[in-house]
């Protein structure tokens, strides 16, 4: 029996539900039913895993059939969830905070252990992932397999977190309750941010699946032809860069433009090096990245984090720069892609 | 046959994300709208879309577990006043100024991505609790209060110096994701390259990124100071 990330989800979703809850019985949010299922059906969805699947088996006998059920569900209620955020149903309540004066307090009185319980979030993580990595003891506790690396992450992350809140509980003796408030808080301040990076990887895979990829590299392989280095170098650099900012993802740009323009004609017809390709094409995708309200995680939900009244603030500071070093790029590939 | 063609009208998906990011239209609906339009013009059926979404959805839960999880312990120190230690704290250290403290956490931020610590930063965990209160407690000590569109920009550049300096270095980490994709893809094509090859070519553009974004940091701290000193500060 191994530690699975199942778990982690079943604190998420506990966590969640238990937020969705306190939404509904909080009278002061003028849309208390609609924040309260939002958070519920999320809930609901870091809950559903192998033992759901298992339920449903045993009444239709037939796990394929199960899972799809599973997922059509999950689907469903994705849409509803968009559609209660896209109307605007996930609003602010009321918090059971402490009075401005009593907080200047406390930041006195706990001073700077005030960062002990913050630290040990990515003190925990890192001390963590070095100590499974490689190890016979990950081997134990996680079992074998491709999704380890990223369980160990997660579980030394999360340990972290539960460490770090024990402390803080401690040290300002609130109740057991207060940590769900203080979710609640962060979650409605984030609100219909918070599940856009998942919908945006759902939609990457869908568009993917309906041949969005395909048709690119199609109209690119068709309609550029090039053989001037510079205008090649800088189509594939700015294109990365474009391609990106659509998709939202260089890991889902650069096959497109690898195939397209990278390996048939820098590599190929102009005899560059693949590995200067590949690692500066790569990064010229990042550029787009930092552009783009696609890449909502590292854009758009900071914005929210930070209660940016403009919610395309964060872009609008790091176009300059992503611009600067997508030219750079382009200077990079030209004079050290055909050494 | 009809079959060999490419069907170009799933594209009408990403038009329909364009436009709908430009007329301001609520991401979450826009992006949800344009993938089920999307799917259903590569003649899916409805009910495959959806279960398409469902496990998408399911199998990007970990996107939201990075950030759902440190909410309880950031809120709870937030109550007794993390934020605003945290701006006092960094008022008492004289040498720290806007551009300095930014720097140093890009720098930081970079160099650990780039050993393979990437989970040394991130914006739920450092920025908002730590950095983006420090960053506005410098500017409050050198100018006095600030005008809310100061303001906010200072608290995105903290923000983007997280993206940065994470973007850029951990490309560069041997073992990370982006540089084992890249080689994987394409000995597919028959190129074999080692992954330290091209981990080696992303370090130029690693400390380009680093100083260019330095530089627009202290180009921020400088109008800051020509602004907000003439119109009566300190």
């Amino acid at each position: 029996m191994y530690f699975k990330q199942e778990y982690l989800y079943f604190l998420a979703g506990i966590s969640l539900l238990v937020v969705a809850c306190y939404s509904w019985l909080d009278k002061h949010n003028p849309r208390r039913i609609a924040t309260g299922a939002f958070w519920c059906f999320y809930g609901v969805i870091f809950l559903v895993g192998d033992w759901s699947e298992q339920l449903l088996n045993y009444f239709v006998q037939d796990l394929d059939q199960a899972k799809s059920i599973t997922n059509f569900t999950v689907g469903v209620m994705v849409v509803i969830m968009a559609l209660i955020a896209g109307l605007g149903g996930v609003r602010l309540g009321k918090y059971p905070t402490l009075s401005v004066k009593r907080r200047q307090l406390n930041a006195k009185k706990f001073g700077i252990k005030l960062f002990i319980p913050a630290l040990m979030i990515p003190i925990g993580t890192v001390l963590g992932v070095l100590l499974f990595q490689n190890s016979a003891l990950s081997h134990w506790f996680f079992g074998e397999g491709p999704h380890v690396s990223t369980l160990i992450t997660l579980f030394s992350m999360t340990a972290g977190c539960i460490l770090g809140l024990i402390i803080a509980l401690k040290m300002t003796g609130d109740k057991l309750s207060q940590p769900f408030h203080e979710s609640r808080r962060l979650l409605d301040s984030i609100g219909w941010a918070f599940i856009l990076p998942q919908i945006l990887a759902t939609i990457g895979l869908l568009f993917n699946d309906a041949g969005v990829g395909r048709s690119i590299t199609q109209l690119v392989t068709e309609y550029l032809n090039v053989d001037s280095r510079l205008i090649a170098v800088t189509i594939y650099a700015v294109g990365m860069a474009l391609l990106t900012m659509v998709l939202g993802n260089a890991f889902a740009s650069f096959p497109i433009m690898a195939a397209g323009v990278g390996i048939p004609i820098l590599v190929n017809q102009l005899g560059g090096d693949p590995a200067v390709m590949a690692a500066i094409g790569m990064f010229s995708g990042y550029c787009g990245t930092l552009m783009t309200p696609m890449a909502a995680n590292y854009n758009l939900v900071p914005a929210a984090l930070l209660n940016l009244p403009d919610r395309y603030r964060v872009i609008k500071v790091q176009i300059p720069t992503a611009l600067m070093v997508l030219a750079v790029n382009i200077i990079l590939l030209y004079f050290f892609l055909f050494i | 046959m009809e079959q060999q063609l490419i069907n170009y009208w799933p594209l009408v998906g990403i038009v329909i994300i364009i436009v709908g990011f430009l007329i301001r239209l609520n991401p979450v609906l826009v992006v949800t709208i344009a993938g089920v339009v999307a799917g259903l013009l590569a003649n899916l059926p409805l009910y495959e879309v959806m279960q398409k979404l469902g496990s998408g959805f399911l199998n990007a839960r970990n996107l939201a577990l990075i950030l759902l999880i440190p909410l309880a312990v950031i809120g709870l120190l937030e109550r007794h006043g993390l934020r605003e230690f945290a701006q006092q704290w960094i008022m008492k250290i004289e040498r720290a100024t806007v551009s300095r403290l930014l720097i140093t956490y890009l720098f930081i931020r970079e160099v650990t991505a780039a050993i393979g610590l990437t989970s040394l930063g991130g914006h739920a965990q450092m920025v908002r609790p730590l950095i983006a209160p420090m960053a506005e407690g410098t500017a409050i000590k050198h100018y006095g209060s600030l005008p809310d569109k100061i303001r906010d920009r200072i608290l995105a550049m903290a923000a983007a110096c997280d993206n940065v300096g994470l973007f850029f270095g951990e490309d560069i980490f041997v073992a990370f994701g982006a540089v084992i994709f890249m080689q994987g893809f394409l000995s597919g094509f028959g190129i074999h390259i080692a992954p330290l090859h091209i981990a080696l070519w992303g370090i130029p553009t690693a400390i380009c990124a680093f100083l260019i974004h330095c530089l627009r940091i202290i180009y921020m701290d400088r109008k800051l100071h020509s602004r907000l000193t003439q119109s009566g500060g300190e």
